[in-house]
């Protein structure tokens, strides 16, 4: 069995249907993107699959166990971590102390999680940023620090929610690095990403959501040539899928 | 059970309603709005008290009357409490706009301690200690007339906020503030008025129950206590839930009164907001948040 | 904390021990409250300082242990230094209640002030009804000296538990600072989402954080009814003391560690003077005109409290030097 595995997933909101049946695996190891045009429902699904909300039908599997219901923390002890889109740091927390709080899921005792804080911090090159406050960084380095959180509690699986948004070139280089590295030691990637080249880069699939469905599955290269999806995310008028 | 007892007790708990309806909504319209919590909520509505017995011992205005004036005073007071207060807090986490409100209110209160004394009052109105039989049921006149005129008031407001523009412009804020922003309301406006009428309200409120209700300065508390109970009871930010809930919880506290002991009335109102949290959290007429 | 940081705090300690010595018994009293408010502030400041779970109505768990701490050591004879652990346990138990309906939906802030609020007043009004225990009128202790009772003939008895309280207090705050406690209720006060990604069963913590706070503030409640040998519904159920216990952390600075201590030795010594001085004059009520102008100057001017000015002053000295 996949990783996770969402089988029919749907979520409405009062009139509006935000997922309509969505079914999605993705196995150990890989790095998945999820794309879609904006209120396709990506950030929707995220939601549902780290408990942050119930879905009205469908099932959610994780490591082979069903998972609907359980809340966010207890699905993070199980090894799902997530960021969010909107960057949520700590913002009176040094940027260490944020760091702990990610690693203290694993190991209870604060000097073993300080420790682990270090190590993250290190790996993911905010090290001579430990002592500042969190509301002292720039969006790139927060976006980094939201990653670094997320994984500092020992995921197996890392839900990126548009960690590259609002980033220049050369920091969203540096972040495709960092999930690769991240990638390396064995944590498996969902990410949701407006920035085409990366994902199409970083990504072993794609899936593409589209209005509460999805539309495509398959390799990059399948999906950047692919003309129901560059229809339907692009638009019309779009030949090419690198804007 | 006897029947005479249950109707009176309806009765005598409808019409309260109509003032705890008035106070509810003043302060409903004010978290609505801003996401404030009127600690000072009780200590007004004894202001639109007081303002009502000085008008009354130094001028000889029936309360009945003068609530006009407590309401405008009152109308100032909010406005200013926004400009210079509350206003320099909506950045803050909303603990600081609490204790900010925990300030005015302990000021409000003392303030009227200085200026009247600890004693009970009641303001003298020619309406009296008259009562009407209705049927096999007696009422005061005096919460008849304040029942009307609550009523009228809340309808009065509802008016303003369904019908103006400044008043779509509040409910808009209340609903969501980015979108009043980016229809480029005057956001200070909206705020300062919107406390301004929620604290005319519960003046108002304090005006018109002076005549059968003894005040002093530590009557506010309580008074904040219940409208709390109220707005938690009908939603948080629903007016119509706040006029619901106020009708509601006077009746229950009157019940209790009836029943049990008038010690114990409010006893029976926290009891229904345990019920409320237990059951339906979000209130009677409260979004999911 | 630093090495000079600590220093400070230990010549301070040994500075309070000695006090006495010299102190009159005027003077004595007004240390005694200096302690025991910032015993309450602190058991406040680690529900509501570090976990921004903002309780507008501790007076409840003062009441609570008082009353229980009394009630037992009156009618079956238990000694207040036993009692005083009932009356915890009981204002814990409370706490949890309070804590369920309160954080049980998630709903946030709003609904949990208003809720401790209505809770603190619900005690109130069954104190008041209830005629075993004194209703209105409230119990009264006799006074016998004897120290099993919990009773000194000598001021400095008082002194020495209460600053026994605060400073246990102090450092069990010390120690929720540096464990996954304290962590995580700091990460819930700055944001509970983020929070709960990060594996924080924000439910339970919050609810350890309640049941924690409530149970040391009812044990300053056993110590307020045997220090002042009265109690009545009002005084230890009512807001006013709410708001009094809250005041000194916010001043000094809420969710520091020491910000309660440095409140509360700001504010205690003001409002006794004022309260004894406006007393004297027939204006009473001036003292809590003041509080109020000064509860709001804080928001206004100093949101984050004292202690981050004198720290920071601190520091600078220290690098000066």
């Amino acid at each position: 069995m996949a990783l996770l595995e969402a089988v029919g997933v749907a979520k409405r909101f009062g009139g509006l249907q935000a997922l309509g049946g969505v079914s999605l695996a993705v196995e150990a190891g890989e790095i998945v993107g999820l794309i879609g045009p904006n209120g396709a429902g990506k950030t929707t699904l995220f939601h549902l699959v780290s408990g942050f909300l119930a879905p009205d039908a469908g099932t959610i599997h994780f490591a082979g166990e069903p998972v609907v219901g359980l809340k966010p923390h207890a699905l993070c002890r199980r090894g799902l971590a997530r960021t969010f889109q909107l960057v949520k740091p700590f913002p009176g927390l040094t940027v260490l102390e944020n760091v702990r709080v990610g690693a203290l899921a694993r190991l209870p005792r604060f000097p073993a999680a300080t420790a682990q804080a270090r190590e993250v911090l290190a790996f993911v090159g905010l090290a001579a940023k430990a002592d500042l406050p969190a509301r002292a960084l720039t969006l790139a380095e927060r976006k980094r620090l939201e990653l670094a959180r997320a994984f500092a509690t020992g995921p197996r699986l890392l839900l990126l929610d548009e960690v590259m948004a609002g980033l220049t070139p050369t920091e969203t280089g540096e972040v495709v690095e960092l999930c690769r590295r991240i990638n390396a030691t064995g944590v498996t990637v969902l990410l949701i990403e407006h920035v085409m080249r990366a994902v199409m880069t970083l990504s072993q699939r794609v899936v593409v959501l589209n209005q509460g469905q999805v539309i495509a599955t398959g390799p990059p290269a399948a999906i950047a040539a692919d003309p129901r999806v560059i229809e339907a995310y692009l638009g019309p008028e779009h030949g090419h899928a690198d804007p | 059970m006897d029947l005479i007892l249950l109707g009176q007790g309806l009765l005598s708990g409808l019409l309260f309603g109509g003032v705890y309806s008035l106070m509810a909504v003043g302060l409903s319209l004010i978290f609505g709005v801003m996401r404030v919590i009127n600690f000072a909520h009780g200590d007004m509505m004894v202001w639109g008290s007081y303002l009502a017995f000085l008008l009354a011992t130094r001028a000889g205005i029936d309360p009945y009357l003068s609530f006009v004036a407590a309401a405008a005073a009152l109308f100032v007071l909010g406005l200013g409490v926004q400009r210079f207060l509350v206003d320099r807090t909506l950045e803050a986490p909303h603990e600081m706009q609490i204790l900010l409100m925990l300030g005015v209110a302990l000021v409000l209160e003392n303030s009227a301690l200085l200026a009247f004394g600890p004693e009970p009052r009641r303001v003298p109105s020619l309406v009296g200690l008259r009562t009407v039989w209705l049927g096999p049921l007696f009422v005061d006149v005096a919460r008849l007339v304040t029942f009307g005129l609550a009523i009228a008031l809340t309808a009065l407001l509802s008016l303003f906020l369904f019908r103006t523009d400044l008043g779509r412009a509040i409910r808009a804020a209340a609903d969501n503030l980015y979108g009043a922003l980016v229809v480029g309301t005057d956001v200070r406006r909206v705020y300062a008025t919107a406390f301004g009428i929620g604290a005319a309200c519960v003046g108002a409120a304090g005006a018109l129950v002076s005549p059968f209700l003894p005040f002093q300065p530590s009557t506010g508390l309580g008074a904040s206590v219940t409208s709390f109970n109220i707005v938690i009871i009908g939603g948080m930010g629903s007016l119509l839930g706040a006029f619901v809930g106020g009708l509601l919880v006077a009746v229950a506290e009157s019940m209790g009164a009836v029943f049990l002991s008038p010690s114990l009335k409010e006893l029976v109102s926290f009891s229904l907001l345990i019920v409320i949290l237990l059951f339906r959290p979000t209130g009677l007429f409260g979004r999911r948040p | 904390m630093s090495h000079l940081g600590r220093t400070l705090m230990l010549i301070a300690l040994v500075i309070l021990v000695a006090l006495p010595a010299v102190l009159g018994s005027r003077a004595l009293t007004v240390f005694v409250f200096i302690f025991f408010y910032a015993y309450l502030g602190q058991a406040w400041n680690i529900l509501s300082g570090y976990g921004g779970q903002l309780s507008a109505g501790h007076a409840a768990f003062v009441g609570v242990g008082a009353y229980t701490t009394t009630v037992l050591a009156m009618y079956a004879g238990i000694s207040p230094w036993l009692g005083m652990f009932a009356g915890a346990g009981l204002a814990a138990l409370l706490g949890a209640v309070v804590g369920f309906l309160g954080f049980r939906f998630g709903l946030r802030g709003f609904y949990f002030v208003l809720l401790t609020v209505a809770f603190a007043e619900v005690c109130r009004i069954v104190a008041l009804n209830t005629e075993a225990i004194g209703g209105a009128l409230g119990l009264y202790i006799t006074f016998t000296g004897d120290p099993w009772q919990f009773q000194f003939q000598d001021n400095r008895g008082y002194y020495y538990v209460a600053l026994a309280l605060m400073v246990a207090a102090t450092g069990l705050t010390a120690g929720v600072e540096r464990s996954r406690l304290g962590a995580y209720l700091t990460a819930i006060r700055e944001d509970e989402d983020a929070a709960e990604a990060l594996g924080v069963d924000t439910f339970r913590y919050k609810l350890v954080a309640i049941v924690l706070s409530a149970f040391l503030t009812g044990l300053g409640g056993a110590f307020y009814a045997t220090y002042l040998f009265s109690l009545q519904p009002n005084t230890v159920f009512g807001i006013p003391l709410s708001v009094d216990i809250i005041l000194r952390p916010v001043v000094g600075g809420a969710g520091t560690l020491l910000g309660p201590i440095l409140g509360s030795f700001i504010l205690t010594p003001l409002a006794e003077l004022s309260r004894t001085y406006f007393a004297r004059t027939g204006l009473a009520g001036t003292h809590l005109v003041v509080y109020g102008l000064l509860l709001i100057a804080v928001v206004l001017f100093l949101p984050r409290g004292a202690y981050p000015h004198l720290a920071r002053a601190l520091a600078r000295r220290r690098t000066a030097a």
